[in-house]
């Protein structure tokens, strides 16, 4: 299913500016706060009148001004996740998830609940009340109740962004598997560069309203001129790669892909999983010859593929390592001390402290 | 001492029965207008809610006039009720419920009204994305989150209708067994000699209604606030 937007609104000062076509499983929606995210996606498929533009799924006619379409949005079948779960307290765990289910009409979609119950692994909590429940509970729970109202899409409004890191690595895998196993397009705000490397299949970039970029999620991760302010230390590279060994001694994990060799710590997953590591290009240290006596357990050979001056000090090196991209920031000293330029062989250097495996996650399966 | 005599549980039963109509019957209105005052924007919200609330206001004896001249068989709403529907307000049992709705009506809706107002709307808008139209938002979500101060509203007016006094007597009179409420009767035993010990019964039976009907209202409450709550 393709999702399409194209929305054009302005108020004042204020304008929204944003227009994409997406046909991946799980869509961003990347930016830092400010960027508009939320007004775009309350557009989309949120409560209230959206001012002006399309988007949404296809079927029923998503809201579309330029055409007069208005879906108020009770009749729109988005599912909503806020960002706070908005459980009705009233209303049991097992009633909260069979809300929208009772409005979805007869045998529209075929959202299952002991399906959808055992995806988010949420049996145990169905006879409980919302209070009694942990945050990252509550908010597996407002996932399976909007997914059971059988939506056309799914919009999750930065759903991690009021939990703290143990509750975010708990909810993560479900939000994995909801990408994979159901069969809905997903739209996911965030502004954070871990959570979108995890789980986004194509990132839309606003700034302030104006779509910066859109493209598959590596693409635009490389693109470090996208991210600023927080995150700006946080782009890099997203490398595919395959569980190869484990190195049990160590509490170390052995992954392969076309760039070569990559030690991280250790991922518990079968042998043979695809994961996506993320390689800061901070963390990212560039030798012309390859170093001897030193700690750091990767090294990678490529040669330069472009040199870009970021700012006054920093220069961004694009390597190509086998056909694989790798990103490495680099002071603009270092980089007229090794003399680099497009072409040479060099050998990109990095701890394996700092390669990213909070974020490494399953692929999507290829043959999905 | 203690034995009520036919007048007095006449009366009482009367009064009971004509407090439940009036808070029953006035209910869903009630809630209709607390709705719309809580939730909604539309020309004339400032008009009704003066409407509402004039009762409150205006001494009952004058609000029983109105209600006689518009609701009396020859007024306007009256004779219409009475041709169209067969219903007959004066000098009736039903017209004693009508004035105490009447009187009853701004506690209500006040209540009702403060309640549905400090619902969390974000809840309603989530009902709404997961597919339930307003109406439906309201019963489902809005209407047992606001449960507590709808209990409180229709306590309040039903203790107010056993109480309802001017508005009453001036509408309907004062007729034993069909319009002589608690309070008009303790009124009649106290305009005749010797009708103290009549009254004094009657007072207390008023005095023990009261009181129960308060500590129902809060463990009522109290356990529907725990039912939102939890």
């Amino acid at each position: 299913m393709t999702l399409t937007v194209d929305i054009r609104h302005r108020l004042g000062d204020f304008s929204i500016q944003a227009a994409f076509e997406s046909a991946g499983r799980l869509t961003a929606l990347f930016g830092p706060s400010g960027s508009r995210k939320t007004t775009l996606i309350h557009i989309i498929g949120g409560p209230g009148r959206p001012p002006r533009g399309t988007g949404g799924a296809p079927r029923p006619p998503p809201p579309d001004t330029a055409n007069r379409i208005y879906v108020p949005a009770y009749r729109r079948r988005v599912g909503y996740v806020f960002q706070d779960a908005r459980l009705f307290p009233h209303l049991s765990v097992r009633s909260n998830l069979n809300y929208g289910r009772r409005f979805a009409g007869r045998g529209v979609g075929t959202a299952d609940f002991n399906a959808v119950v055992a995806l988010l692994d949420i049996g145990h909590l169905l006879l409980r009340a919302p209070a009694s429940l942990s945050g990252g509970e509550k908010q597996r729970v407002a996932i399976g109740r909007a997914l059971l109202s059988n939506p056309h899409l799914m919009l999750m409004d930065e759903p991690l962004a009021s939990l703290d890191d143990a509750r975010k690595a708990e909810i993560l895998p479900y939000i994995e598997r909801l990408r994979d196993e159901a069969r809905v397009p997903i739209v996911y705000v965030s502004h954070s560069v871990a959570e979108v490397t995890r789980l986004a299949t194509d990132i839309a970039v606003l700034d302030r309203g104006r779509l910066a970029a859109f493209g598959p999620t590596a693409d635009i991760l490389a693109r470090l001129d996208l991210l600023s302010g927080g995150e700006a230390g946080e782009g890099g590279t997203v490398l595919e790669m395959q569980l190869r060994e484990q190195d049990r001694a160590f509490a170390m994990s052995v992954l392969r892909s076309a760039a070569g060799e990559i030690r991280t710590p250790q991922v518990d997953l079968p042998l043979g999983s695809r994961l996506r590591v993320r390689l800061r290009a901070r963390d990212v240290m560039i030798a012309t010859e390859r170093p001897q006596g030193i700690s750091a357990l990767n090294i990678l050979s490529g040669t330069v593929d472009t040199l870009a001056r970021v700012s006054e000090n920093a220069v961004d090196v694009r390597l190509d390592c086998n056909g694989q991209p790798v990103i490495a920031r680099i002071t603009r000293l270092s980089a007229e001390r090794l003399r680099l330029a497009a072409g040479q062989q060099v050998f990109a250097v990095v701890k394996t402290v700092s390669v990213e495996t909070a974020g490494a996650a399953p692929l999507p399966r290829e043959d999905a | 001492m203690f034995q009520l005599s036919d007048v007095e549980t006449t009366a009482i039963v009367l009064s009971l029965k004509v407090a439940l109509v009036a808070t029953l019957a006035s209910l869903p209105l009630a809630i209709v207008v607390a709705w719309l005052l809580a939730r909604c924007r539309f020309p004339g919200k400032g008009l009704l809610n003066v409407l509402v609330h004039l009762p409150l206001v205006m001494p009952p004896v004058v609000t029983g006039y109105l209600l006689l001249l518009s609701f009396g068989r020859k007024g306007p709403a009256g004779a219409f009720l009475e041709q169209h529907f067969g219903i007959v307000f004066s000098f009736r049992w039903t017209g004693a419920a009508l004035a105490c709705a009447v009187m009853g009506f701004p506690l209500m809706v006040r209540a009702m009204r403060l309640s549905i107002e400090a619902v969390d709307r974000r809840l309603e808008a989530a009902a709404s994305t997961l597919g339930a139209a307003p109406v439906l938002v309201f019963l489902t979500v809005t209407l047992p989150l606001a449960l507590p101060g709808v209990i409180a509203g229709m306590i309040l007016t039903f203790a107010r209708a056993m109480g309802e006094f001017g508005a009453t007597i001036t509408f309907v009179s004062n007729i034993p067994g069909e319009t002589q409420t608690l309070p008009s009767a303790i009124y009649t035993f106290t305009q005749v000699p010797g009708g103290d010990a009549g009254a004094m019964r009657l007072t207390l039976v008023a005095l023990v209604i009261s009181l129960v009907a308060l500590l129902v209202s809060e463990a009522v409450a109290r356990r529907a606030s725990r039912a939102v709550a939890a």
